[in-house]
């Protein structure tokens, strides 16, 4: 039998798999190189270089465009391990940190980039950089809270017994930190990331255009090539953008996601072998390659070594008695009351004075008339994707093909597609207010059909056999089989679709082609115009006012609504 | 035997705050020491505080009064020389045999070479050769708990906590590895000098231990200590074998004295409405009576025996058992279970007739079923919301208990057509759904 070896090195000196793995790294680095470059230039290089609609030039802007997104998806992770965990970790920041983190995940992205550009603009001036730290943030802010949100999750329920056996064999927080608490909560980490990447794309084309006042900056990137090419009415252009888009999204689906889906599967803790085990090539050449196997060893020694650096303090950390911080407790809570009085009182003074309650009384009907939309819509989609997804799902072959389909059409920027919506609507003289409403739900439908698939799907065979033995047919077992079976499945679906509608409001109410421009009456719409003029308390009204609008039907609608179906309707 | 002790606990005392202010005591008055080449069983039912008390010995909770020590040292923290087995084993799944193994060395700082060398030798010892770069989720329950056991060992501790570390495998496999366990143990070739094995299963704690420390709940404590003198390997059907674990049933079953307030009287009638009823379920009630009342009981069954017929562990088995006796439908005494007329009656009846004695018995001895059923009587819309009666059971009892104890009062009281009770809305009332 071979000799065990923990720690693996080079043997032989090259497998095919390194060659891969070495072309693969080389890209890597010429593509960081080549999009650095860009940064330090100054603003006005890109007035003197304009954009130019040739698709010859699309590879360069992909890879632009790329480069934010994984820069503000690495922001995004680095915002999850310590925001997270220090709301996980301290009962008395999470008190805050949550909800907070929950208001913030209800600010529409449009009212995040207005309201951030000049802070940002003014870090690098004159600089190329500051506009990308605008975009980069504008990004960050379409992917994080979720990400957060999920990891905030795990942290609080990582096994008992886990925590007892790191605490009992002395492990340093630090240690646990890394070798518990991250692995566990990783894989639905990587799955809320999956989420937020669909998320930013489709804002893109939003943060790539920044305007400042009246300046308007367009940074190189996909997203100002389909800018420019609505500006200047150019279909064919819309054209190429949509196929390099399939190909950016391919290529990280590729390279990126599934890899990561694959690797993720090792952190489950539910110990049975899964019969599907996710597989990935670009995983196998990563594992297979001595180089970046050489790499992962070396960064599992880093790991290893700063857990050696950070040293243990010798306090329990289960159990800990809070009652002698009562004080402390105080403290906090005056703290946060004397911030919360401070803000009202600026809200007061700097907002509220200077609108008339008239315009507030305006704003809170346009929410009233996004709401109703939102609503029919996700109300439309679901007659429309609900039985076909049971269809689907309890048909195995099928799934295994449909599925994958409906996750890339979730993370295909919808809104590349309105021009097509507002041709149509401008040629035909349709009515505005109805016919670019189904704008919003078109990206975000999609969570409904595969919730829908994976609940039909998890149906057991028996139940479905019981059904069948007794005769339930027709309309009886859609009521009584299928209907209950995926309806706490359909609740996530329909929450997730719910709030990417309202997002998506801000881009769908109001669409251009050429110097047309298509509204339709809503919040979203005022948003958009909003910042479009650079009015900032309008900007900071209509924030405020769908902000409010999407916290409370998560709670007096959504919540409840979740915890019904998981209690009666949940399969387990 | 040594004179200092491994472990010493003196009047170690153990409360948790309930949400009215006031503490809810679940482990008194525990004096325990453990000496040098002993394993020491803590027997007792689930809720009898001996995981608790585990768990303060291993550093992982802080005693609201009382001393730990070990070696002389108090105890604040987990101690170095003090390793865990897990019942659920706690294996790290995204890390190897071997990885799970050296962790607990890396924790400690343990050059590179040496960390290798110990979690080879310990791996080794447990018999895992071969497994090192296997995931948790490749092997089986077996395996994955002989992994818990190299993880212990290989931090070379004093001493070893055992936590239920064989009630999560099955029956064959467990054997195989408390008999490998006692092995290496008898042959010294374990760096440990104690053990304490929290369990339980009476056979195991026989088969395996010096001493048993025998507990009772409500609030958790030591009953009994029961020294086990038989030479090893011990023959489970060796008359003495059986004879101790029969002492130890008697001993569990045994009614509290007189006068033992707080004690196991709680969970008796007689108290009013304020008892803790325990989650067991109408079939497993009638079960258990036919079951006694057919032969070879006759009405008159002894419990380890009826436990083996049955398959049952003691944790299953006493609650069933002792809502029996709750329910005046049997007599609980040294060891036996003896069925009442009802009881044989129950047994022997009907459908319809089961449930008007179990409906007799019910509202004549659960108070809170006779009180959930006057309320009803007495309300014009013959309904009252669950609210009212939760926040009743809670000035008794914790948050859970109160749930716990009003599912069980449904559960009885939906057999027995006293009332209905609508989940959904959380409404008793008296009328059976149409």
């Amino acid at each position: 039998m071979k000799r065990f070896e923990p720690y693996v090195f080079l043997k032989e000196l090259a497998s095919r798999w390194d060659v891969l793995a070495f072309i693969v790294v080389i890209g890597l680095i010429a593509f960081l190189g080549e999009t650095a470059r860009g940064l330090f230039a100054p603003l006005v290089q890109l007035e003197t270089t304009p954009l130019s609609l040739a698709p010859s030039h699309l590879p360069e802007y992909a890879a632009r465009t790329t480069f934010r997104m994984l820069a503000a998806l690495f922001l995004s992770l680095v915002f999850t391990l310590t925001y997270a965990t220090w709301a996980a970790k301290s009962e008395r920041a999470g008190r805050l940190l949550v909800p907070i983190l929950d208001i913030l995940q209800s600010v529409p992205i449009l009212g995040f980039i207005s309201i951030t550009s000049v802070f940002f603009l003014s870090l690098a001036p004159g600089r190329v950089l500051g506009a990308e730290f605008v975009a980069i943030f504008a990004i960050f802010t379409s992917q994080a809270w979720n990400m957060a949100f999920s990891f905030y999750q795990s942290l609080r329920t990582v096994p008992t017994e886990l925590m007892e056996a790191a605490e009992s064999f002395r492990l340093s927080p630090w240690m646990r930190f890394w070798q518990l608490e991250v692995p566990f909560g990783m894989p639905a980490l990587v799955w809320n990331m999956m989420l937020s990447m669909s998320g930013g794309w489709f804002f893109v084309v939003a943060a790539e255009s920044v305007s400042v006042g009246h300046s308007a900056v367009a940074l190189p990137g996909i997203g100002s090539y389909i800018a420019m090419a609505i500006r200047e009415k150019n279909l064919t252009a819309i054209g190429w953008a949509i196929v390099t888009m399939l190909i950016v999204i391919l290529l990280y689906d590729q390279l990126l996601f599934r890899p990561l889906v694959a690797w993720v599967d090792r952190f489950r803790v539910e110990q049975e072998p899964n019969e599907r085990v996710p597989r990935s090539w670009a995983l196998t050449m990563m594992r297979r390659s001595r180089l970046i196997q050489g790499a992962t060893v070396a960064f599992h020694a880093a790991v290893l070594w700063t857990s050696r650096v950070v040293q243990r303090t010798d306090a329990p950390l289960i159990d800990t008695p809070d009652r002698p911080r009562r004080s402390l407790d105080l403290l906090w809570v005056s703290l946060i009351v004397v911030a919360v009085v401070l803000g009202l009182w600026h809200l007061v003074a700097g907002l509220i004075a200077d609108t008339r309650l008239a315009e507030a009384i305006h704003v809170c009907g346009l929410a009233a008339i996004t709401m109703l939309r939102v609503f029919v819509l996700i109300a439309l989609a679901s007659l429309v994707w609900v039985p076909i997804g049971i269809w689907v799902g309890m048909r195995p072959r099928a799934a295994q093909i449909v599925q994958p389909i409906a996750q890339f059409m979730a993370a295909f920027p919808a809104n590349l597609l309105f021009p097509l919506a507002v041709y149509g609507i401008v040629t035909w003289k349709l009515n505005p207010d109805i016919y670019l409403s189904p704008l919003m739900i078109l990206g975000t439908q999609w969570y409904i059909l595969f919730n829908i698939i994976a609940g039909a799907s998890t149906i057991p065979a028996e139940m479905r056999y019981a059904a069948e033995n007794l005769g339930i047919k027709g309309w009886l077992w859609w009521r009584k089989v299928a209907l209950p079976a995926v309806l706490p499945f359909y609740v996530t679906g329909a929450i997730t679709a719910s709030g990417g509608s309202w997002n998506a409001a801000q881009v769908s109410e109001l669409v251009t082609w050429g110097d047309t421009d298509v509204r339709a009456r809503g919040l979203g719409s005022y948003i958009a115009d909003a910042a479009t003029v650079g009015n900032f308390h309008q900007i900071i009204l209509g924030v405020g006012v769908m902000s409010l609008f999407v916290v409370v039907i998560n709670r007096l609608f959504w919540r409840p609504l979740y915890y019904y179906a998981e209690r009666k309707y949940r399969l387990t | 035997m040594n004179d200092v002790p491994l472990l010493q606990c003196i009047d170690v005392r153990k409360a948790f705050p309930k949400p009215d202010g006031e503490d809810l005591l679940v482990l008194s008055g525990m004096n325990l020491e453990l000496h040098e080449g002993q394993i020491v069983g803590l027997l007792g039912r689930s809720g009898s505080g001996k995981s608790t008390l585990l768990r303060l010995i291993a550093g992982l909770a802080d005693p609201s009064d009382g001393h730990l020590t070990y070696l002389g040292q108090p105890i604040s923290g987990p101690a170095r020389g003090i390793a865990m087995v897990f019942q659920s084993f706690a294996l790290f799944p995204w890390l190897t045999v071997f990885e799970n193994v050296a962790l607990g060395l890396e924790a400690q700082r343990m050059p590179r070479a040496e960390i290798r060398k110990r979690s080879l030798a310990a791996i080794d010892l447990i018999g895992l050769d071969g497994f090192e770069s296997a995931y948790p989720r490749e092997l089986s329950g077996g395996m994955r708990q002989r992994v818990g056991f190299a993880r212990a060992l290989v931090v070379h501790p004093n001493i070893l906590l055992m936590d239920e570390p064989f009630s999560a495998l099955d029956v064959l496999t467990a054997e195989t590895l408390r008999t490998d366990f006692l092995d290496l143990w008898a042959e010294g070739r374990m760096p440990i000098k104690g053990v304490i094995l929290v369990t339980h299963n009476i056979e195991e704690a026989v088969l395996m231990c010096d001493r048993i420390l025998v507990f009772g709940s409500n609030p958790g404590r030591i009953l009994s200590e029961i020294k086990v003198t038989l030479p090893q390997p011990r023959n489970r059907l060796d008359p003495s074998f059986r004879e101790l674990v029969e002492r130890i049933y008697v001993e569990m079953t045994a009614r509290p004295a007189a006068g033992a307030g707080g004690g196991r009287a709680e969970r008796f009638p007689g108290l009013g409405i304020g008892s803790v009823l325990p989650k067991v379920s109408s079939n497993l009630l009638s079960g258990l009576m036919e079951a006694v009342a057919a032969a070879p009981f006759n009405g008159k069954a002894d419990l380890p025996e009826i436990a083996s017929d049955l398959q049952m562990e003691i944790d299953e088995l006493f609650p069933v058992a002792e809502t029996l006796q709750l329910l005046r439908f049997a007599e609980l005494e040294g060891g036996d279970l003896k069925l009442t007329e009802d009881g044989l009656a129950f047994a022997h009846g009907d459908i319809d007739e089961r449930k008007r004695i179990f409906s007799r018995h019910l509202l004549t001895y659960v108070p809170l079923v006779a009180h959930i059923r006057r309320v009803l009587d007495e309300r014009a819309s013959h309904s009252a919301r669950k609210s009212r009666f939760i926040d009743e059971l809670e000035d008794f009892m914790s948050e859970e208990d109160a749930e716990q104890t009003l599912r069980a009062a449904v559960r009885w009281a939906r057999y027995a057509e006293a009332f209905a009770y609508d989940d959904e809305n959380a409404m008793f009332s008296l009328e059976n759904p149409t």
